[in-house]
C-alpha cells in the first residue's frame, strides 16, 4: 500500500466503460514498500471522497479491484483509505 | 495507472503473434519515462491518456492474448491540480 496525497483529478469521457467505479484522483506518493520502484504520481479510483490535498492510503493490484466491489474491473489502484493523521516514528 | 501523453506510434511489420493488429503508442510519462501500451480507446498523438499496467487490466480490456501489460483505458479531457 502506498500512503500519498491528492493533488488533483481527472475527468474522462472515453475510456473503459467499466472505470464508471469512482472519481479517479491523482495522488503523488510519500511512502509505500509496494511497489518497490518509486514513482512520480498514480492515479487511483476513489469511492470515499478524498479531497485535494488530503492524505490517502492506495492499495495496488487485485485487492484494489476487491476494494470496488468486482474483479472484472481494469483498474490497478484504488483508495482504501483517508487519513486523519501520521505518526512517523 | 498513470497519467501520460501520447508523443508517437509504433509500426513494425515483424512482431510476435501477441501483438498482431495492436496499435502501439509511445507515451511519455509525467513525471518521466517513457512507455509503450497498447491502445484499447484509439488515442493519438497529443491526447493525455491514462495508462494502466499489468496482466489482469490487460485480460480484461485488450484480451487475454495480447503480449503486452500495458494499456491505455481512457483520454483525459480534463485535469484539475492543486495543493
Amino acid at each position: 500500500m502506498i500512503l500519498g496525497r491528492v493533488v488533483g483529478f481527472v475527468w474522462a469521457t472515453r475510456k473503459d466503460e467499466r472505470l464508471h467505479a469512482g472519481k479517479l484522483l491523482v495522488v503523488e506518493p510519500h511512502g509505500w514498500y509496494d511497489p518497490p520502484q518509486e514513482l512520480g504520481h498514480l492515479v487511483a479510483v476513489d469511492t470515499l471522497d478524498a479531497g485535494l490535498g488530503d492524505d490517502v492510503v492506495v492499495c495496488m493490484g487485485a485487492p484494489a479491484r476487491w476494494r470496488l466491489g468486482s474483479v472484472n474491473l481494469p483498474v490497478e489502484a484504488a483508495v482504501m483509505a483517508v487519513v486523519d493523521r501520521v505518526e512517523w516514528a | 495507472m498513470q497519467l501520460g501523453r501520447v508523443v508517437g506510434a509504433l509500426w513494425g511489420a515483424r512482431r510476435a503473434t501477441g501483438l498482431d493488429r495492436q496499435k502501439l503508442l509511445k507515451i511519455q510519462l509525467e513525471g518521466g519515462g517513457i512507455v509503450v501500451a497498447v491502445d484499447g480507446l484509439s488515442a493519438g498523438p497529443g491526447d493525455r491518456v491514462l495508462v494502466a499496467h499489468g496482466s489482469r487490466v490487460r485480460d480484461l480490456t485488450v484480451g487475454e492474448t495480447v503480449a503486452t501489460k500495458d494499456v491505455v483505458i481512457a483520454i483525459v479531457d480534463d485535469l484539475a491540480e492543486g495543493a
